[in-house]
């Protein structure tokens, strides 16, 4: 059986690219055939984060123009093998891809993966609708922010239009934060929202390290997004593992951000 | 003492949790984002209730109107269907 996965977010910045990255990572950890498809035509940034961004020839632009077969356009990783990523253009625009020229291609490329992940482009434009139009279900991205929580309830009211199932993944947490109860936790924001969550990330500083060496944090051990991103990984398969609760700053922690921060 | 304990720690900011205040404001303001409610839909929940309401009378669907109202903490879905006649068939409705 294979599925169509979309992760998109409404609100820019919030993580989607990198949820894509390391789910997609992590499902092939899993073993399973996976295809991260990259819709943020002219903003391209999902090879980088994958390490993958010198081995691009053609893109996706390329193959719904019918220029190349999608199998010559798909990169594959260099440590899994069973993960490819199709790129998309860095130089064209949203209009170059037809939402229906990419629901085609992903009615193609089902026969091949057990899972395509498609990396949507922030708003809701064409570009939204071009990522969303060929897939089952989706992963909305959030952050415990005012802003991209409402956004994200914007996007959930397309998807439902849609029929597409829909679960949310919110980022960014910061667990002291919650406890100060100056962040909103993911049980009030599942609250507000009215999909089910399927995982929360923290904010972890390792991310932009592993961005900086294009690893996905999913394969480090010792990193606590990481093992957010494992979690979501077991639950897209079917499995069924309690959220977790992070570890908030000890006392030492705590009084040294408050004498040396600067309010 | 504890002022200045709390000037020398803490911050400008207002006390409280903000997180309780940002759960607040984003109910409301979804509630009001979600009430902006498409034409199209519109038109379709005027066509279920008159749908609905014709088994037990006859309505003046011309003259019907609904429309949603929001005021500073809830939206309300306000109809006024004018009644021309009742239905007989066995429909017992109360008498107030
Ligand atoms: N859990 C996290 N901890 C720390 N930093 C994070 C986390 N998730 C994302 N970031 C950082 O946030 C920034 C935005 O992430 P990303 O590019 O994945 O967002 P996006 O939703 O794809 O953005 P865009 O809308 O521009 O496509 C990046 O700098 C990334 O490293
Ligand atoms: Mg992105």
């Amino acid at each position: 059986m294979s599925e169509v996965i979309v992760i998109t977010s409404g609100k820019g910045g919030v993580g989607k690219t990198t949820t894509t990255a390391n789910l997609g990572v992590g499902l092939a950890m899993q073993g399973k055939k996976v295809a991260l498809v990259d819709t943020d035509t002219g903003l391209r940034n999902l090879d980088l984060l994958l390490g993958l961004e010198r081995r691009i020839v053609y893109t996706l632009v390329d193959v719904v123009q019918k220029r190349v077969g999608y199998g010559q356009a798909l990169v594959r990783h260099k440590k899994y093998e069973n993960l490819l990523l199709l790129p998309t253009s860095q130089v064209a625009d949203k209009t170059a891809i037809e939402p229906e020229q990419m629901l085609e291609l992903t009615q193609v490329m089902r026969n091949e993966f057990d899972y395509i992940l498609v990396d949507c482009p922030a708003g809701i434009e064409q570009g939204f609708q071009t990522a969303i139009i060929g897939a089952d279900r989706a992963i909305v991205v959030t952050m415990p922010e005012v802003a991209a929580v409402r956004d994200a309830d914007k996007i959930i009211g397309r998807l439902q239009a849609e029929n597409k199932d829909s679960h949310l993944v919110v980022n960014r947490i910061r667990p002291q934060m919650v406890k100060d109860g100056t962040m909103l936790d993911m049980t009030s924001i599942n609250d507000i929202l009215s999909i089910p969550c399927i995982g929360q990330v923290p904010d972890d500083e390792k991310v932009v390290d592993s961005a900086n060496r294009g690893i996905p944090v999913v394969e480090w051990d010792d990193s606590v997004a990481g093992q957010a991103y494992r979690n979501i990984v077991r639950r897209i398969c079917g499995e069924d593992v309690p959220f977790q609760t992070f570890e908030t700053d000890g006392w030492f922690t705590r009084l040294r951000k408050k004498l040396f921060s600067h309010h | 003492m504890l002022d200045a304990l709390k000037k020398l720690f803490g911050s400008s900011a207002p006390s409280g949790r903000s997180s309780d205040v940002a759960a607040q404001r984003l109910k409301f303001v979804l509630l009001n984002d979600r009430a902006n409610v498409s034409p199209e839909i519109m038109e379709r929940i005027k066509n279920d209730i008159i749908h609905v309401i014709a088994r037990y009378m006859d309505i003046d669907t011309q003259a019907m109107e609904i429309r949603l109202e929001n005021d500073a903490n809830s939206v309300a879905l306000v109809a006024n269907i004018p009644v021309s006649s009742m239905k007989g068939h066995g429909v017992k409705l109360k008498k107030r």
